[in-house]
């Protein structure tokens, strides 16, 4: 057998090492990104999901104005940490429509009087079909959608102090 | 830091808190009612990856979000389309990740090949254990 | 004073190893042959000590010391009995004390019983062996100590992780860890072999009742561990290709191959570089498993609580260890002849075979496993690769495999003939054709590998039980009955498999008390839906009846478990057995309109995946004592002969 076959076992070796120990040593995440951005935003209509505001449909997203798209739930915890975050981008201007996530309409009210209600439209996403249409995995995310009605950013988890700036930039780049 | 215990299987040891107030997607729990189409959507179900657990297919989790894509699954099935079109809608959505039948591009190549290259080492390793038709005697 | 008992014996132990490590090395290097004497006490007393570390730590358990840190993370003062006894090894630092224990026996054993090895081998495989102790003995002094105390002691633990209170999982990673250290004794082996250049029969037949018995082991592992995420998963699989279940495939393939080169190099001197270089790969397979499964590096539904620095810790002695001994071998292996070349219709041929194919399909799942990691890191895309590709790239290669399974034990060693072959094996091949025409014509629902898999089975069914035939069974020895029940459990493993695959019934309900099921044959009424408390745990149970075509009516009672320490909730399949299949029922959540999700599922033949798990456990077994029990007959008639000289 010749020479180099014998190197071979350790070179694979190598190889296997060098892969696991940068594996090992990049932080691991479990995110899932949504292949949607730079796509425009998929036809659906959902009903509201509260009586006071209006349910939400893809055409209301293409109006020549950027817009947040929030996808919340009465259930989820981080959704009651981003609330804030997301009146004060509402103030700042942004116009914010959302998406309630499996959920029913009195634990939405009473989650909005408690926590503030930043949306000028809610659609009721029931079954988490607009959501899956989204490439969207869970709750809360945000999307940034700009006034043709393309997707352009996606943020994933709760919004924090340090991300209202970067979403305000970002739709204002988005016009 | 955490301390290691053998096999917590998170999924089956879901927490006991309320995820949502809502009943699961009507096709979440509900069999198709043409068995053809049903094992169709099933053997779907079981290629396609639970986006928030470890490692499941949607068949197998307790999810909620599981269940809304088994419930899409199943109700794509039955308006008509194909388990191919469903992988490839979901694929446009959530990449390569959310299936567990790796597409074949240029990325998975060697990882198709594998197999094939396997057997040939085998056969290059083998060839030289075996005597040559000359020094049978 | 137990905890610091135990402390200062594995102090002890780690100084013998130390000790068995240098006499070894300075020994062989410096040909300093008086030092060779003082290995085997050494080795003995190492043994011992870790022992007695052990049971130490077991006691400290048994006895609920909530002073020890380790008991307060696993253990609780109301925990069953058997749950206390198996929480020593249901962590981190215990199962490491548990690996090194084993470790350190399998020394003592060898330094005892091995008598027909070359002393200068035994010394250097001794010394080897010490050396893959230090480092767990490291591992757990430096950053594990089990033995550690806890200030303020607290007045209860915290328990156990609730999945862990099963029968089946207490005594199913004790099992596999047999097993790792049964492939660590034979990397040992090889490790000595290599630097004494002494590969041969004597050194195969030293080294094969280490491999049989570490391939009993990660056998029965295997069976109880896809058992037991059969039916406490509750979704009724029995094997996911996740990346957890692939790390305890990977050592028994590797393990399953070197059996079978082993048994070549015994007999016919033949395989040397290649048996030497699979025991390396066993015991690699062995850590890289152990690896993956405790850094977290791979997403797995057997989610270990992970840590990522006792995954570099792992991950360095894995360099250590399989760098230093593929480097060991690409050194020294030009030195070790080839042995012989074989003919290739022989008996040799066919594990030749067996051996590439094996090692092929190692090679497949070890790709298939590592692959998402490796594409995350050259490109960020994220990848899943399942059992859709598992099974076709695995699949036709293991059929492959099987049907050489078949034929091997039928020929020669030596030499053979086709055309003689052929006659020996034409009842199986009718079989397999006869089944297939049969398969295709009364089924439907088949996959093409299922289909090949059954009617293959047959044929191996036949064809295993071959060797018997025309012999004179009081005279066949012991490893022949071992191997044919062996090849014999694959069959009947390969029934159940393709029969779970292809005739698995399903029916989900949304069902109220008193409501009605049938599934295939049975019927189920749900009775009842009641609350029911265990010793450390409540539940919700359905209560249900059921009955299959006109006889008896039995109760089942899946659960929904809540426990309380941990605030997990888990779900108790009922299963019940028939001897054509499975009833699988589980118990889901509850609506508003009072109704229960129920999922059912008929399972034929499913129980002979495990049953045929059994069986090869039960070959290994015969043929290791039968192994074993030559080996000491042929001691006792050279001693015999001795004397009478």
């Amino acid at each position: 057998m010749r020479r180099w076959v014998l190197w071979l076992p350790l070179g694979l070796f190598a190889l296997f090492f060098v892969a696991v120990a940068v594996g090992l040593m990049t932080p691991k995440d479990n995110i899932i990104e949504s292949k949607m951005i730079g796509k425009p935003m998929p036809a659906f209509s959902l009903p509201a999901a509260i009586e006071q505001r209006p349910g939400l449909s893809s055409n209301d997203l293409v109006d020549g104005k950027p817009k947040l798209l929030n996808i919340f739930a009465s259930w989820c915890v981080p959704c009651i940490a981003e609330a804030p975050q997301l009146l004060e981008l509402q103030q700042a201007g942004a116009e914010i429509h959302a998406i309630a996530s499996r959920d029913t309409p009195g634990d939405i009210a009473n989650f909005l009087n408690r926590w503030g209600n930043p949306y000028s439209r809610i659609g009721s996403d029931a079954t988490s079909s607009v959501q899956l249409e989204l490439g969207s995995s869970g709750v809360p995310e945000t999307f940034v959608i700009n006034g043709k009605g393309i997707i352009v950013h996606q943020h994933i988890g709760d919004i924090r102090k340090e991300n209202v700036p970067e979403l305000l930039k970002m739709l204002k780049e988005a016009e | 830091m955490r301390y290691l215990v053998f096999f917590i299987f998170l999924t089956a040891a879901w927490s006991a808190a309320a995820q949502t107030g809502l009943p699961p997607a009507p096709y979440a729990n509900q069999q198709l009612a043409d068995p053809a189409k049903e094992a169709a959507a099933s053997e779907l179900m079981e290629e396609l990856r639970c986006l928030k657990c470890q490692s499941q297919s949607i068949a197998d989790s307790n999810a909620p979000m599981a269940g809304d894509m088994r419930s899409q699954v199943r109700e794509r099935i039955a308006a008509g389309e194909t388990p191919e079109q469903i992988r490839n809608w979901l694929i446009d959505r959530y990449g390569n990740w959310v299936t567990y039948d790796p597409p074949v591009t240029p990325m998975t190549w060697p990882l198709w090949i594998a197999p094939i290259f396997m057997l040939i080492a085998a056969a290059w390793l083998a060839r030289g254990r075996f005597r040559r038709k000359k020094d049978k005697s | 004073m137990i905890a610091e008992a135990g402390l200062i014996a594995l102090w002890l132990a780690a100084g013998l190893a130390l000790l068995q490590f240098a006499l070894g090395a300075v020994g062989v290097r410096f040909g300093r042959e008086d030092y060779y004497a003082a290995i085997r006490p050494v080795a003995v007393a190492q043994g011992a000590l870790v022992a007695i570390s052990f049971l130490l730590l077991i006691v400290l358990f048994l006895r609920s010391d909530m002073s020890v840190a380790l008991v307060v993370k696993n253990s609780a003062s109301v925990k069953p009995l058997l749950y206390k006894f198996a929480g020593t090894w249901g962590n981190h630092e215990g199962s490491m004390l548990l690996w090194v224990t084993v470790m350190g026996m399998a020394g003592a054993c060898i330094a005892l019983f091995e008598r027909s090895l070359k002393v200068k081998t035994l010394v250097t495989t001794l010394a080897a062996q010490a050396f893959i102790s230090l480092g767990f003995y490291a591992f757990l002094l430096v950053s594990s100590n089990p033995f550690e105390r806890m200030f303020p002691v607290p007045p209860d633990g915290q328990g156990l992780n609730p999945l862990l209170q099963d029968p089946g999982l207490a005594f199913h990673p004790p099992t596999l860890y047999f097993g790792y250290v049964g492939l660590s004794v034979a990397f040992s082996f090889a490790v000595g072999a290599m630097i004494t250049s002494d590969v041969g029969p004597a050194f195969a037949r030293a080294m094969r009742p280490w491999v049989l018995g570490a391939w009993i082991f990660l056998t029965l592992g295997i069976t109880a561990g896809s058992y037991w995420a059969y039916y406490e998963l509750g979704w009724g699989g029995w094997w996911f290709w996740d990346p957890v279940e692939n790390a305890s495939l990977m050592p028994w393939l590797a393990a399953t191959a070197l059996l079978h080169s082993v048994t070549v190099l015994a007999t016919r001197d033949g395989l040397r570089a290649w048996t030497v270089m699979l025991a390396v790969v066993a015991f690699s397979m062995s850590m890289i498993g152990t690896f993956l499964v405790r850094s977290g590096i791979l997403t797995s539904v057997h989610a270990f609580a992970v840590d990522p620095e006792r995954g570099s810790f792992i991950l360095a002695l894995l360099a250590i260890y399989i760098g230093g001994a593929m480097a060991l071998f690409a050194l020294r292996v030009g030195t070790v002849k080839e042995g012989t070349r074989f003919e290739l219709v022989s008996r040799e041929g066919a594990l030749v075979a067996n051996n590439l194919l094996l090692s092929a399909i190692l090679g497949i799942v070890f790709v298939g496993t590592l692959y998402p990691l490796v594409v995350e890191a050259l490109t960020n895309e994220k990848l899943s690769v399942g059992p859709p590709y598992f099974n076709l790239a695995s699949g036709p290669v293991a059929l492959i495999l099987v049907a050489i399974m078949a034929v091997g034990p039928l020929l020669r060693w030596r030499r053979d003939s086709a055309k003689t072959l052929l006659n020996r094996i034409s009842i199986p091949i009718v079989i397999t054709a006869g089944a297939l025409f049969l398969l295709v014509l009364l089924t439907t629902s088949m996959s093409v590998l299922s289909l090949l898999g059954m009617a293959l089975a047959a044929g191996i069914a036949v064809a295993s039980l071959a060797p018997l035939w025309k012999r004179n069974l009081r005279r066949t020895p012991l490893h022949t009955y071992g191997m044919v029940i062996a090849h014999f459990g694959i069959a009947v493993a390969l029934v159940g498999m393709a029969s779970e695959s292809s005739f698995t019934e399903e029916r989900l309900v949304a069902a109220k008390p008193g409501d009605e099921i049938t599934l295939n044959k049975w019927k189920l009424k749900f009775e009842a839906i009641e609350p029911v408390a265990g010793p450390n745990w409540t539940a919700l149970e359905a209560r249900m009846t059921v009955q299959y075509e006109n006889g008896n009516i039995t109760e089942i009672a899946p659960q929904n478990r809540m426990f309380a320490s941990a605030q997990t909730q888990t779900s108790e399949a009922a299963l019940l057995t028939r001897w054509n299949g499975q009833l699988y029922v589980v118990l889901g959540d509850g609506d508003a309109e009072g109704r229960w999700q129920i999922r059912t599922w008929w399972k034929p033949f499913v129980t002979l995946i495990w049953y045929g798990g059994i069986l090869v456990a039960l070959g290994g077994t015969l043929a290791l004592v039968g192994r074993l029990r030559r080996k000491y007959l042929q001691r006792k008639q050279k001693e015999y002969a001795e004397l009478v000289l």
